[in-house]
């Protein structure tokens, strides 16, 4: 109970009608599967460490969306929050994983060798290539719950795990709250800073508590694998380098995630996974893989094509502006990245997109030369 | 699990329950089949109050100046009988490490018993804040008889408009930073109730943020009566704006001279104001205005939460005691660009702000003038305060129009 809930004992003492929040103004996941009867049987559940239903929709009663954007509205503040508030959770989670039922089950598979291909994206169109996750740390509350003891305990123990790491992995941690202005400044310039959330979908949770306490980045020497600890995850793990050449980046990634996950069960615990959900994050739209792979390409006939977004649904892909997600394109450079996360594994999440980007490389050639891209129309994945 | 019950609602954490589930609960994550947790039991992970202790070395709030890690030992796992514990309390002094030229309050209230169950951390950040005023040894008078007023007519060529500002809480439900919906919903109704049985000049309407029309709303922001989901991280960051805008709302007389804000950063702000000089009537109408609703209110069996220690209790701790801001628009053209103008506000007891409010810059050389005081002295004599510290600018004004020298006043003495 970060703020404002008081003991949820304390509601009980009204009846359940006078208690429920005013959705008519709301356009997100949570307001259209939530209703009475729903709020009635789980407001008197909570989980173990003391979350309750309020604490997960809190976000979603305080920003009603947007009528084109639809959030999910509603976050998590422990690994049992899946399972005490099941009943609002699984269909907002088949809503916004594309018909993901509550008994299906979720591949995880993060063996480098199963990607076929990858190593050779055209670098005259391909600028960069990245591959993000989250991982949670079992046992420790989420950030929109966790205490302060608890985020500096995911901080020391992630640290410990990170400062182990070797080779062309080793690196180094820059704590939010002590790092010099050299380091900062460095940090900015490597575009590697994070910064205290402004977005109120995020505030409103209550996981920015007690900044810049327990954050921190870690990257390695060569700048090509970064761990961002205790932003709206406990961990966000992001390999990245210039070029086309997401295999090497897909290696890395998953010897890196990997290597981390071995050294935190030598310490007695693991991350948070089940094979109903796969890796269990903060917000309900990472689950599963929590994986986002994307490359920065150039596509400026493609993306001015009519068939554009066709072609992208088709290829189960999406495009963002170069500065992330809710960003405008700049000179035709796209962000094109995977919009599943959970119900396909993490090799075919990034074969997708290998697969894809590829198409859409060669598509943009033809366009150049003024030639038809009818015959390359892909397939519904 | 129930004999702890009771124990488990004024402790946040309870070590007994973890060592009933066994310490490698603390390392393997939870080991507990979720059907035998009852509600109100708490498995959380717990750390010493050393590891929970906030980072407050770049802060600078009243909270921050007295939280030692003694007190936050002592205090932190407790909680009030709603449940509230000092982390919440707190969490908008952690959040908002404040300014190297403002001193911020950096905590607030969740319900009445806040300021008992936490009094060890509240008494010093009261006496601080409050020059001096030691809730554990003094009591604070209140006078609402506005008969007492003497000189409370100024001269209009200076001042501009006067006003009157106060807040009440209703006894038994909690404050907006940790208020459920149903409760939040409940002060709403209360004080829509008793306002409804205002007559005469006191008689008006309510306008609540969720239903209002747009024509409404217009004419609300065209009076200046209009208030807005708070921005400010130091109101927000203490869960006050929650379930916006469910359950708040604006009520004004027909006169528009007496106005309710409802649930905003308390249950209610009241406020009387007119154009012009005449403080007297508006601290009339505050006054008769306060006791009716309050009469109302006792009518249904409620009250406003008052003591002899604090006075009324609101959320900030800045505010307790009368709440009371009174103020004046005034035009002080050469004595705003005297250098002794600071001195001559600082010995009168008065603030300067500009004409938007606090934080806000004066335009032009109109400034709004109120005292800076809240809690120790009674209603009647901080506006008596505001009305002789005002009609003393106003003498230094006209003073410096004819060219002849104005005097430094002596310090306030109570």
């Amino acid at each position: 109970m970060p703020f404002g809930n008081t003991h949820n004992v304390l509601k009980l003492k009204y009846a359940s009608s006078e208690e429920y929040p005013d959705l008519s103004q709301h356009n997100n996941h949570m307001a259209k599967i939530l209703t009475p009867a729903i709020y009635e049987r789980l407001r008197s559940k909570e989980t173990p460490s003391g979350f309750t239903l309020d604490d997960v929709i809190q976000t979603g009663i305080d920003n009603p969306g947007h009528p084109f954007i639809m959030t999910v509205g509603c976050v998590a503040g422990d690994e049992e929050t899946y399972e005490v508030f099941k009943e609002l959770l699984d269909p907002i989670i088949e809503d916004r994983h594309g018909g993901y039922k509550p008994t299906d089950k979720h591949k995880t598979d993060l063996n480098p060798d199963n990607l076929k291909g990858g190593d050779d994206l055209d670098p005259n169109y391909v600028i960069s290539s990245r591959v993000r996750t989250g991982r949670s740390i079992r046992g420790f509350c989420l950030p929109p719950h966790c205490s302060r003891g608890e985020r500096r305990g995911v901080e020391k123990m992630s640290v410990e795990a990170l400062d182990s790491l070797s080779g062309d992995l080793k690196g180094k941690y820059y704590a939010l709250k002590n790092m010099t202005d050299a380091e900062q400044q460095q940090l900015i310039d490597d575009h590697f800073l994070f910064d205290k959330p402004v977005s109120p979908l995020l505030l409103a949770s209550g996981m920015a508590r007690d900044w810049p306490d327990g954050r921190g980045i870690w990257h390695n020497d060569t700048k090509t694998f970064l761990v961002w600890v205790n932003e709206e995850d406990h961990l966000r793990v992001i390999s990245m380098q210039k070029g086309g050449n997401m295999k090497e980046v897909f290696n890395r990634f998953c010897t890196g995630l990997t290597k981390i996950e071995t050294l935190f069960k030598d310490k007695g615990t693991s991350f948070m996974w089940n094979e109903h959900l796969g890796y269990v994050l903060t917000c309900p739209s990472n689950l599963g893989t929590g994986l986002r792979a994307g490359v920065h390409v150039k596509i400026p006939n493609m993306s001015k094509h009519d068939k554009f977004e066709e072609v992208l649904k088709r290829l189960r892909l999406q495009k963002r502006g170069t500065g992330g997600v809710d960003t405008a394109a700049v000179g035709g450079t796209f962000d094109i990245s995977n919009a599943d996360r959970l119900g396909f594994s993490e090799v075919e999440l990034v074969q997708m997109v290998v697969d894809g980007v590829k198409l859409l490389v060669e598509m943009e050639k033809k366009l150049e030369k003024g030639q038809s891209i009818d015959d390359l129309m892909p397939a519904q994945k | 699990m129930a004999n702890n019950f009771g124990r488990i609602l004024s402790s946040k954490r309870n070590v007994g329950i973890l060592s009933l589930i066994g310490a490698g609960s603390l390392t393997a994550g939870f080991l507990l089949n979720r059907e035998h947790v009852t509600a109100g039991a708490q498995a959380r992970r717990v750390y010493p109050a050393s590891a929970e202790y906030p980072d407050l070395r770049k802060h600078n709030n009243c909270m921050a100046s007295h939280l030692t890690p003694a007190i936050y030992a002592k205090l932190v796992d407790k909680a009030t009988p709603n449940g509230y514990s000092l982390d919440q309390a707190i969490q908008t002094g952690v959040d908002n490490p404040g300014h190297p030229f403002i001193k911020t309050v950096g905590m607030v209230a969740g319900d009445e018993e806040s300021y008992e169950v936490f009094a060890d951390l509240l008494d010093p950040v009261i006496k601080e804040r409050h020059n001096g005023y030691d809730p554990q040894i003094m009591t604070h008078p209140t006078d609402l008889d506005s008969s007492k007023l003497t000189s409370g007519n100024f001269d209009e060529r200076y001042v501009l408009s006067s006003r009157v500002r106060t807040g009440r809480s209703i006894r038994g439900l909690s404050l907006p930073p940790a208020c459920t919906r149903a409760e939040r919903r409940e002060v709403e109704r209360v004080v829509v109730d008793a306002l409804a049985g205002l007559k005469g000049d006191l008689a008006g309407t309510y306008y609540s943020l969720t239903h209002m029309t747009d024509q409404e709303q217009q004419q609300l922001i065209d009076d200046h009566f209009l208030f807005d989901k708070p921005v400010s991280p130091l109101l927000t960051c203490s869960g006050m704006a929650r379930d916006w805008p469910d359950a708040r709302g604006i009520w004004h007389n027909n006169t528009k001279t007496f106005l309710i804000w409802i649930n905003e950063e308390d249950h209610t702000r009241v406020i009387s104001m007119e154009k012009g000089g005449n403080m007297k009537r508006v601290f009339d109408r505050f006054c008769t205005g306060l006791k009716e609703v309050e009469r109302l209110i006792q009518e249904k069996g409620w009250e406003f939460m008052w003591n002899e220690r604090l006075g009324y209790i609101l959320t900030c701790p800045s505010n307790l005691g009368t709440g009371l801001r009174a103020g004046v628009h005034v035009n002080l053209p050469k004595l705003s660009k005297d250098p002794r103008f600071t001195k001559i506000l600082d010995n009168l007891r008065l603030q300067k702000r500009g004409t938007g409010g606090v934080d806000t810059a004066a335009v032009g050389s109109t400034f709004d003038i109120s005292n800076l005081d809240r809690l120790g002295q009674s209603e009647v004599q901080l506006v008596q305060t505001v009305v002789d510290g005002v009609n003393y600018l106003i003498d230094c004004e006209k003073k410096l129009e004819k060219g002849q020298d104005i005097k430094i006043p002596p310090p306030f003495k109570k």
